[in-house]
């Protein structure tokens, strides 16, 4: 695969807390990170997404100081902390299981990082109540870990590691643990209780609903190497590469040919699709570098609507396959032998076999290198 | 010495049911369970509730009189203190050993470490006189390390005798820390890492993790590990009997007692070494109560390599050091077995070898009738065993019906009374035929001692068993009867499928530990049924050193054969589907 650069290259400005310069780590013959370059600013919660095995939490736990890096560095406020151990980097964690201490309580788990720090007992009481307090669970401080739900042990483990006041909270898979329902609302909830406490967070998950709801800029890393960082509506909107189009929200890529293109300055640029040997030509969102202008034109779902078989603007196609999704239906259309797309529909009348067209409904559409 | 098994019962150390919510039961057919129940639990109140009644009805025989006699006696409080006092001497001189052992080779990589592992727990494999014996031979007044030492020091006399206090510690501490080196590596082993990461990440330092979570979280093992090394240190006989000198421990006085013919003190005696252990037993229980945590998580245990430059110059001599010193007992057994009787006096080594003392085992049938006692008995305790213990694990697991905790207690009961005291009891209650008190003669006939194994196995095999058939999906069995299988065909091709592992491995343990068997054997046997170890013991006294270490190198050839043949069953087992 070659080396596609950074689209948003990183500016370190004043505010940058946490800086990630080159990171490498192999596990014997394979790379787990590859050359992993990123900036998080001061108060920005930045969420790490990739398929599992994709090394966002070897990455996480390079920067916990968990795991050496073969190369690189990870600076917090500009000074070099790579060889720094766990125990003096001022983070907070949150582990994807939690990590409670089983012997503990509630309220001596919360303490614990203040224990270390020598703080002394009254106050470790007072200040763990008082986060046991942000995260929603006063007065649950003497309750045995053991007795917590999953959703109380997870915001148990927020608290503790937010009451040592880290420079930097990282975040494994907080929500994985949790089942639908409670973790979106407590994606929500996480959110606002890091704004209101302005954390600079770092977020490792493999759910973009997460990514997306939790955090401010989402980086998008495969094969231990950065794809794309931006916010959730860059990484979906103007997907830098065909594989973060595949991997963020759902696309049918299509061939398509890139108008009048000189390479750099591509939009607003004009994109052609041809399906089944009909022509369409759309406003192009090419951000980046193109090489060719043989492109690949990203469908989605939300850009495309039912219209009638023979309409000028439609592609014609049948139906192959409906889902009923929460209110909504969710329609497969073939439009070509090679080419099916989905779309949603509140018709609910359209029936399997049954000739439709499908259009365009919104522009620029997203173009990709092949 | 090891009178006890050295495995972590499934569900709890104690081998007493644990306080873990179990796998729902359905209800049963409750008359056909009692039809199997009934038997079970009247053999067993038979023959390991009835015995130790007698001996603490028996203790009463002159009223009061008895235990007034101990109380004031100079000697059994000598005995009783003593006992203590190895007891917890051996707790932390097995637990001082055990717990760095267990830390170091789990959690470190050095060079040195993967013979290390393999050899850790070497000295559990020792039968219980063997060890001792061989102990004699190293350490002793005469011993090859203890000669070693006086000449390379120059010394006119030797630098300490293996006798006393210190010399039964330093035995059982030997064989002992096996035990908390099993458990607090199966602790670490099951240790959830990531709460270490998370402490670390919190500030905690290397000491303030070790001290506030591993060691708290690794209570539950190493706490059981305690209790284990002091219910066999408590019970222990071999060491005191060899080296106790003029050391007086419960065990040894109930024994002369008994052979003194004072039945009432030995009662007495027996009644508080017996109870004592009971009561460890149940403070033990109360606390495992108070703190049991369910470790959740992947532990992710990564060994840390070794980096320091002397560490790393250190490690290996060092760790071949610890290998030779727990090699040597076998080795020096092994050596022995080939000495020429009657030439080794004042040398460091043996002077003189031969194969004499294997060649009379093989051709003289006085020598061979040990061997085939010890064989044979052995045989059929485990025989009965895995009959008996089979329907118990059963009834325990898969049935629910009144009784059944009765059932559970009875079957652990064997594994918190010391061996002497369970021995005592047989021999004063099946001393006559007396149908009305349901009692008969087997003290002097060659069944005693199959009976006495046969006691002492059932924990072991019981709580193997029981561990396979807990894993057994409960519902198996209702499928097995749905699909119109007879209870004897569900049996046969469902359930004692499911419990083989376990049943396999319990027998193997039960039959090493009855073919070595010494504590209870020297209370029961007769010069007719003497197993291997009484013989063992005869030959030292007549001070054949070569012949008694030929002998202990059969039983430890035997053990090994048992522990081969118990895995070469299995795999075939398996092999076969």
């Amino acid at each position: 695969m070659e080396r596609v650069p950074t689209p948003h290259p990183p500016s370190p400005t004043p505010q940058t807390r946490l800086s990630l310069q080159n990171l490498s780590r192999r596990f014997g013959a394979s790379a787990a990170v590859d050359d992993l370059t990123l900036e998080i600013a001061s108060g920005e919660l930045l969420a790490l997404i990739g398929a599992s095995g994709s090394g966002k939490t070897t990455t996480l736990r390079m920067v916990a100081g968990y795991e050496a890096p073969d190369a690189g560095a990870v600076l917090l406020d500009g000074k070099n902390i790579t060889s720094l151990p766990p125990a003096r980097r001022d983070f907070g964690m949150v582990f994807q299981h939690y990590a409670l201490f089983p012997h503990m309580s509630v309220g001596e788990n919360v303490a614990f990082g203040l224990q270390a720090r020598g703080v002394n007992r009254t106050d470790r009481v007072a200040r763990a109540a008082q986060a046991l307090n942000n995260v929603g669970l006063g007065g649950a401080a003497g309750r045995p870990v053991q007795s917590l739900s999953g959703g109380e042990q997870q915001r148990v483990a927020l608290a503790r590691a937010l009451v040592i006041e880290p420079k930097v909270l990282l975040l494994d898979e907080p929500l994985s643990n949790l089942d639908p329902t409670l973790r979106r609302a407590t994606r929500e909830e996480l959110r606002a209780t890091l704004q209101r406490l302005g954390v600079t967070a770092l977020f490792v998950t493999h759910d973009q609903d997460d990514a997306f709801a939790v955090a401010d800029r989402v980086a998008l890393i495969q094969r231990g190497r950065l794809l794309q960082v931006g916010t959730p509506e860059e990484l979906h909107d103007r997907p830098a590469s065909r594989a973060v189009a595949e991997f963020i929200g759902h696309s049918t890529l299509v061939k398509a040919r890139l108008d009048n293109s000189d390479g750099r300055e591509a939009r607003g640029d004009r994109v052609t699709i041809t399906i089944a040997d009909r022509e369409r030509e759309y406003a192009a969102s090419a951000p980046g570098y193109t090489r060719s202008p043989d492109v690949f034109a990203v469908l989605r779902p939300e850009g495309l609507a039912l219209a009638a078989p023979d309409a000028a603007s439609a592609w014609p196609g049948v139906v192959t396959g409906r889902r009923f999704a929460a209110g909504l239906v969710v329609y497969h259309v073939r439009l070509s032998d090679a080419v099916e797309v989905q779309l949603y529909s509140t018709d609910r009348g359209v029936a399997e076999g049954e000739r439709v067209g499908v259009s365009v409904t919104r522009e620029p559409v997203a173009v990709v290198d092949v | 010495m090891r009178t006890r098994p050295l495995r972590p019962t499934p569900h709890s150390v104690t081998g007493f049911p644990s306080t873990v919510p179990e796998p729902q039961r359905p209800p049963r057919r409750a008359f056909g369970t009692w039809l199997l129940a009934a038997p079970v639990l009247a053999l067993l109140i038979w023959t390991v509730v009835y015995p130790n009644v007698a001996v603490i009805i028996g203790s009463f025989d002159n009223g009061l009189e008895n235990w007034r006699a101990f109380a004031v006696s100079p000697a059994d409080r000598e005995a009783l203190i003593t006992t203590l006092v190895i007891s917890v001497g051996s707790v932390i001189a097995a637990t001082a050993i055990g717990i760095p052992l267990a830390f170091l080779l789990s959690r470190f990589e050095f060079r040195g470490r993967r013979i290390l592992s393999a050899i850790a727990t070497l000295p559990a494999a020792l039968p219980p006189l063997v060890g001792v014996v061989a102990f004699l031979f190293l350490y002793g007044e005469s011993g090859v390390v203890t000669r070693t030492v006086q000449e390379v020091l120059g010394l006119e006399q030797a630098p300490w005798s293996l006798t006393g206090a210190w010399a039964i510690i330093f035995v059982h501490a030997y064989t002992m820390y096996v035990f908390v080196f099993l458990f607090v590596s199966a602790g670490l082993e099951r240790f959830d890492t990531t709460l270490d990461e998370a402490a670390s990440g919190l500030g905690a330092t290397r000491g303030t993790r070790l001290w506030r979570i591993t060691l708290p979280l690794l209570t539950p093992s190493i706490a059981g590990a305690m209790l284990l090394v002091f219910m066999n240190s408590l019970g222990s006989f071999s060491a005191p009997f060899i080296f106790g000198g003029g050391l007086r421990v419960l065990s040894t006085q109930i024994v002369a007692s008994k052979t003194s013919g004072a039945m009432g003190m030995a009662y007495v005696e027996t009644t508080v070494l017996a109870v004592s252990a009971v009561l460890a037993l149940a403070l033990f229980r109360w606390f495992e109560t108070r703190r049991t945590y369910a470790m959740s998580g992947k532990g992710r245990a990564t060994r840390v390599v070794v980096r320091s430059r002397i560490a790393r110059y250190l490690s290996f001599p060092l760790a071949l050091l610890f290998v030779a010193v727990l090699i040597l007992p076998h080795a020096m057994v092994i050596l022995i077995s080939f000495a020429r009787d009657g030439t080794w006096t004042t040398q460091i080594l043996p002077p003189a070898y031969t194969l004499d003392n294997f060649r009379r085992l093989a051709t003289e049938s006085q020598l061979w009738t040990p061997i085939r006692n010890s064989v044979s008995m052995a045989m059929l305790s485990t025989l009965a065993n895995v009959i008996i213990c089979f329907v118990a694990a059963y009834l325990i697991v898969l049935r629910r019906f009144r009784g059944r905790r009765l059932l559970e207690i009875l079957v652990a009961l064997p594994w918190a009374i010391p061996a002497t005291a369970i021995a005592i009891g047989l021999a004063s209650t099946f001393t006559v035929n007396d149908p009305l008190t349901a009692r008969v003669l087997l003290v002097g006939t060659f069944w005693i001692l199959p009976l006495a194994y046969f006691i002492r196995g059932i924990p072991l095999v019981v709580t193997a068993t029981e561990g396979s058939l807990k894993q057994m999906d409960p519902s198996l069995e209702d499928a097995a009867r749905g699909l119109g299988a007879s209870w004897w065909l569900t049996m046969w091709r469902v359930i004692l499928p499911a419990a083989r592992p376990g049943l396999v491995a319990g027998a193997m343990l039960a039959a090493v530990t009855a073919v070595g068997e010494f504590v209870a054997s020297v209370v029961l046997y007769t010069h007719a049924n003497r197993p291997i170890s009484i013989e063992i013991l005869a030959q030292l006294r007549d001070l054949a050193f070569g012949a008694a270490a030929g002998y202990s190198v059969l039983l430890i050839l035997l053990t090994l054969g048992i522990t081969l043949a118990a895995r070469w069953g299995e795999s075939r087992l398996i092999a076969n589907g």
